[in-house]
């Protein structure tokens, strides 16, 4: 259950060089829950989550995260800053010259003294969450699309983040592998508590496991939970829930 | 005018913004490979990759060089009768000049290249990006060691290909053209020095090592995160990296003599 703001953006503005892409944001995602970032191709989602991530700076305004104002932090900072975060890339970032184990095991061969017992241990445990076996000596290459998201969620949460940012995880998918990740997602929100951010174009998925929208529009951004963008008497919200294409404002 | 003025300056400010941005690029790099965490393992997979992985080429170019400067050499000799200078000249050359140059540009094309493509398609497929949110400095993890890798490579596969080289000119001088063994040899002895010429050529492969391992892991990791901008910075590696490594070659032996 949602408690508290855990990841907090204060008027934030980001452009990259004449082309806007958000002027002023403010929004919140509380702690412990399932927020989704919902937007058009081009809206900025996925910018987003590089911001909350660090990897890129804002013009101007604050980004808060567990704490830690990632806007201020040096790139050493960062370094620290994201050992409480996981990502779950929208090609899965997979290491290509290593296999599925060796990828999910990275993270703790990096930053922690476990043995290689433990270690693998470890990575059978998120493996087997995350619905896979048998899968340790394969590349990423050897996996489908589905089944590269799932071992990139099973490295993502292998140090049990504080944050789980996911950027279109049904992208790509095939409706049942789509479902798969949907039903993951929540499990892992739900078993470990981890305030997860979720960037989609998916309105369905999202809207079911969603505590919290956030809805990126040209003519705006529109933050509620989704029975209240449901009910919304605002236009622009209704056409793009009912992808109603003559009704949506124009991108600028 | 006025626009030809506008983008001559335009483009003198990028390439000043260039150069500044590749040497704070290497003082990262530097830094990464004198402090801790030692990616030794990387280190040597590298070495693997960027040197074991060339050592046919180098070893085939090496003696075919040698056999044409042989066959030229002895062509050229043997009108002034001096043909039992053939060792030196085989050995001078390629130790001085053709050894580590063309090393550079052999490795430059092989090794160079694929590891700008290599980090560049790692750029695009946001592995570089999966490094920084498991808290891993990927100019540590990936960069640092594939630079360590071709400067250490580098003076080897010269060295191999000198030796290469002076097999060749020994195999069509002697075995074919028939100039006596020993004097081949004793001319090659008597004629290359070691520290003048030997030592000063490995000293020139390791800055040529420098040269290619910083332009081609720059040129990948600032690469667009597109086919195309993967494409585009290959290209761009092999062409500044050999350029950069004949214009030092010249201001090296103009400057030290060697």
């Amino acid at each position: 259950m949602a408690t508290g703001a855990h990841v907090e953006l204060s008027h934030v503005s980001m452009a990259f060089g004449d082309r806007p892409v958000f002027t002023d944001l403010s929004c919140t995602f509380p702690a412990g829950g399932v927020s989704v970032v919902l937007g058009g191709s081009g809206s900025g989602k996925s910018t987003l989550l590089r911001l909350i991530a660090g990897l890129i700076r804002p013009q101007t305004g604050r980004i808060v995260v567990d704490g830690e104002d990632v806007t201020r932090c040096s790139e050493r900072d960062l370094f620290r800053v994201r050992r409480q975060l996981g990502m779950l890339f929208q090609g899965g970032a997979l290491l290509d010259s290593m296999t599925v184990f060796e990828n999910v095991a990275f993270p703790l061969r990096e930053h922690t003294e476990l043995d290689e017992r433990t270690i693998a241990d470890e990575v059978h445990d998120r493996l087997e969450a995350v619905g896979l076996h048998d899968v340790d000596g394969l590349l990423p290459g050897e996996l489908s699309g589905g089944m590269v998201k799932r071992v990139a969620l099973a490295r993502a949460i292998i140090r049990s983040p504080a944050v789980l940012l996911c950027d279109e995880p049904f992208s790509g998918l095939d409706p049942i592998s789509s479902k798969r990740i949907e039903v993951l997602l929540t499990q892992i929100n739900r078993a470990r508590g981890i305030t997860t951010v979720v960037v989609s174009h998916d309105i369905d998925s999202t809207m079911r496991m969603a505590e919290r929208v956030l809805l990126l529009l040209p003519g705006g951004c529109f933050e509620g939970a989704p029975d209240e963008l449901r009910a919304s008497a605002d236009p622009r919200v209704r056409a793009f829930l009912s992808s109603d294409l003559d009704a949506l404002p124009e991108a600028s | 005018m006025v626009a030809a003025v506008r983008q001559l300056g335009s483009r003198t400010t990028q390439v000043v913004a260039d150069l500044g941005s590749m040497a704070l690029f290497l003082l990262e790099v530097l830094r990464d490979a004198v402090t801790p965490p030692w990616r030794l393992r990387n280190v040597v997979d590298e070495v693997y990759k960027l040197g074991v992985l060339s050592l046919l080429i180098i070893s085939v170019s090496g003696l075919a060089v040698g056999m044409v400067l042989g066959l030229q050499g002895y062509n050229t000799l043997v009108r002034f009768g001096a043909t039992q200078s053939l060792g030196a000249v085989v050995g001078l050359s390629l130790v001085r000049e053709l050894g580590p140059v063309l090393t550079a540009l052999l490795v430059t094309g092989r090794a160079g290249s694929a590891t700008t493509a290599e980090i560049g398609t790692m750029v695009a497929t946001q592995q570089l990006d999966g490094l920084r949110m498991m808290s891993v400095d990927p100019v540590d993890y990936v960069v640092a060691p594939r630079a360590i890798g071709m400067i250490l490579v580098m003076p080897l596969l010269t060295a191999l290909f000198i030796v290469c080289g002076i097999f060749g000119g020994w195999l069509v001088g002697v075995r074919l053209l028939g100039v006596d063994s020993g004097t081949y040899l004793t001319s090659l002895q008597s004629s290359v020095d070691l520290r003048d010429d030997l030592v000063s050529s490995l000293l020139k492969a390791v800055v040529f090592g420098v040269l290619v391992g910083w332009i081609s892991t720059y040129r990948g990791y600032t690469s667009a995160p597109t086919s195309a901008g993967v494409s585009a910075a290959t290209t761009a590696t092999v062409v500044v990296a050999s350029v950069s490594v004949l214009i030092f070659d010249y201001l090296i032996t103009a400057l030290w003599g060697v």
